[in-house]
């Protein structure tokens, strides 16, 4: 019998519905991130919902995938248009994704961006977008998480997530990478940590 | 019952496990390719005690299934598209002979042009194989469906195959709660099969002979035509007894959402209907009688349930991701055949919505039940075309 974690504040908004869109590569582990989200949201009792945008996946190219989190079941499927957050996992995307990435966020909606600091023209934000940066490569790399040229970063993106978004507790973020997370579990929950500790809040 | 997070892919893999299946045959294609490999994970980790025949088509993945059940044994393949239609044939046979293989077939449409996504026509175009057909709306009916295709499937009285269908991607690799069932549960609904007939070494039987026009041919379809027409009580009587040995809602040939007083019915399938229950509260807020009937069984056809709802409502809006070219709407066609001779039935409104995974959206469906408020129905309109410019 898997943990229950039963404690969570209300959603942030009223819509009573919490969504986030992901882009990284293929390889990354973005899909698996996107369960790993929802999985720590089911196991404190929220209704969810994770899935890939719906192509043709290979390593290497671009992914989008989405997690829903609502304080009852959720019903409505079909892709997000309008995040309350962005994750990106890979920042070369964004050369690609140019103006387009940020398109349907919410007001003061959340980014976290997988680099060491927020890239100039972003700084200044708009529509009271809260943007942090993590090194996740790095942090990887320490974990011996993936290789230099392929570190596994989503456990780390979702440790710093869960802590500037408080959308999920660490506790129940563990218990996730516990159950779904196939191998290196101690360096898995140890960048998971770091990551947690390390993300500017506020 | 444990409650799990799981893919509609992984929800199917799960009844698969706890129907016991004993022989799992199949071919990988996207997007049900997960189902045959979570299958193949439980068997490697004896979690699932069946043999797994790794075929060379679908084609074989069909006949090694109908060889599996002849003997006796509970036999399982999952495909999609371009796979359903080589398996063509072997539908044929597999009713034909009457044997109980249950196939889980994730909805994808069929080439060219190239496209994964979902899409009915690949399932619509077996409608006359004998097959049983059942649409999930959720990752745990799927779960459900599965067993209660096999109950159904091999009852004596019914003897058919029966196919599980689920939304490409939209289902098959969306994760979501789950309720999953015990073991004990699960066997006390579905105790192993005992065919009526079988192959075994030591006792002949024949199995698919010659039937010349003067002899049997007409009377095994007749048989089967029967067999079809019981299986509508038959799974209703699986959805009631599903529900009080195993949990959950009773399941039926439709699932009606607010439809006590409708005047306006929506008539969908699959997870469409998910999007359409946003519609129909959305509307039920401002007041007006709009209710959901999803189609859950499409073979056998629930008529006498289509003609209830068509003696309470004045329009029913079907939607559905499928054509049949030169027809229209396959579901409509059957919709407006179920209520013909009725003193006042409804019009009928036939849209063609989401074909190739084109996505629909509660707003889509209410511009669709709009447009039934001022009686407009038309014959057959499709949904979010773009005009192509040559």
């Amino acid at each position: 019998m898997e943990k229950t974690f039963g404690d969570h504040r209300p959603l942030p908004g009223d819509r009573g519905l919490y969504e986030v869109r992901f882009h990284g590569r293929g390889g990354q582990g973005t899909v698996v991130a996107s369960v790993l989200l929802a999985k720590a949201a089911f196991l404190e009792g929220r209704g969810v919902q994770a899935f890939p945008f719906f192509g043709v996946e290979r390593r290497g190219a671009p992914v989008v995938a989405y997690t829903r989190i609502g304080s009852g079941p959720v019903r409505l499927g079909g892709s997000i248009t309008n995040p309350d957050a962005l994750i990106v996992m890979d920042t070369s995307l964004l050369v690609s994704l140019k103006d387009t990435w940020l398109q349907g966020l919410r007001p003061g909606g959340h980014v976290l961006l997988n680099r060491p600091t927020v890239p100039e023209e972003l700084r200044q934000g708009s529509d009271h977008h809260k943007i942090r940066c993590i090194d996740a490569g790095s942090i990887a790399l320490r974990h011996h998480l993936g290789s230099p040229s392929n570190p596994l970063v989503n456990t780390v993106i979702l440790g710093a997530f869960a802590r500037m978004t408080g959308i999920v507790s660490l506790e129940a973020l563990e218990e996730a990478v516990r159950t779904r997370v196939p191998g290196q579990l101690r360096e898995n929950l140890e960048a998971l940590n770091e990551a947690w500790e390390t993300v500017e809040v506020s | 019952m444990t409650k799990e997070l799981l893919s509609g892919n992984d929800a199917v893999a799960e009844g698969v496990r706890l129907a016991r299946a004993e022989v799992v045959a199949a071919y990988p294609i996207t997007p049900q390719t997960t189902i045959v490999e979570r299958l193949a994970e439980m068997v490697a980790r004896h979690e699932l005690a069946a043999e797994y025949i790794p075929v060379e088509s679908e084609h074989s993945a069909m006949a090694a299934s109908i060889g599996a059940s002849l003997t006796g044994a509970r036999a399982f393949t999952a495909t999609s598209s371009q796979g359903l239609a080589l398996m063509h044939e072997m539908l044929h046979w597999a009713s034909g002979q009457r044997v109980p293989v249950v196939m889980a077939n994730v909805n994808r449409a069929l080439a060219p042009p190239w496209n994964i996504w979902v899409d009915h026509s690949d399932s619509m175009a077996q409608r006359d194989t004998g097959w049983i057909q059942l649409y999930a709306e959720t990752n745990e009916e799927a779960l459900a469906s599965v067993l209660q295709a096999y109950r159904v499937a091999e009852d004596p009285e019914v003897l058919l195959p029966a196919m599980v269908m689920l939304d490409a991607f939209v289902l098959s690799h969306t994760y979501m709660p789950v309720d999953v069932p015990s073991q004990a549960a699960v066997d006390s609904f579905l105790p192993r099969y005992q065919p009526v007939a079988r192959v075994e070494p030591g006792s002949m039987q024949l199995f698919g002979s010659f039937s010349p026009p003067d002899l049997t041919f007409m009377e095994f379809r007749r048989d089967t035509a029967l067999a079809m027409d019981r299986a509508r009580q038959k799974l209703l009587q699986a959805g009631k007894d599903y529900a009080r040995l195993v949990g959950g809602e009773p399941l039926g040939l439709i699932d009606e959402y607010r439809t006590e007083d409708a005047e306006i019915v929506l008539l969908a399938l699959g997870s469409l209907a998910a999007a359409a229950r946003d519609t129909v509260d959305e509307f039920r807020r401002n007041g007006q009688k709009v209710g959901l009937a999803r189609l859950r069984s499409f073979r056998p056809f629930p008529e006498e349930e289509i003609r209830s709802l068509g003696r309470k409502a004045h329009s029913v809006v079907v939607v559905e991701r499928a054509h049949s070219f030169g027809s229209g709407g396959p579901v409509a066609t059957e919709v407006r055949s179920a209520l013909l001779g009725l003193p006042s039935p409804p019009a009928v409104a036939s849209y063609i919505a989401g074909l190739g995974g084109r996505e629909v959206t509660p707003k889509h469906l209410g511009a669709l039940v709009e447009r039934a408020t001022k009686k407009e129905t038309p014959r057959e309109a499709w949904v979010g075309v773009k005009e192509l410019v040559a």
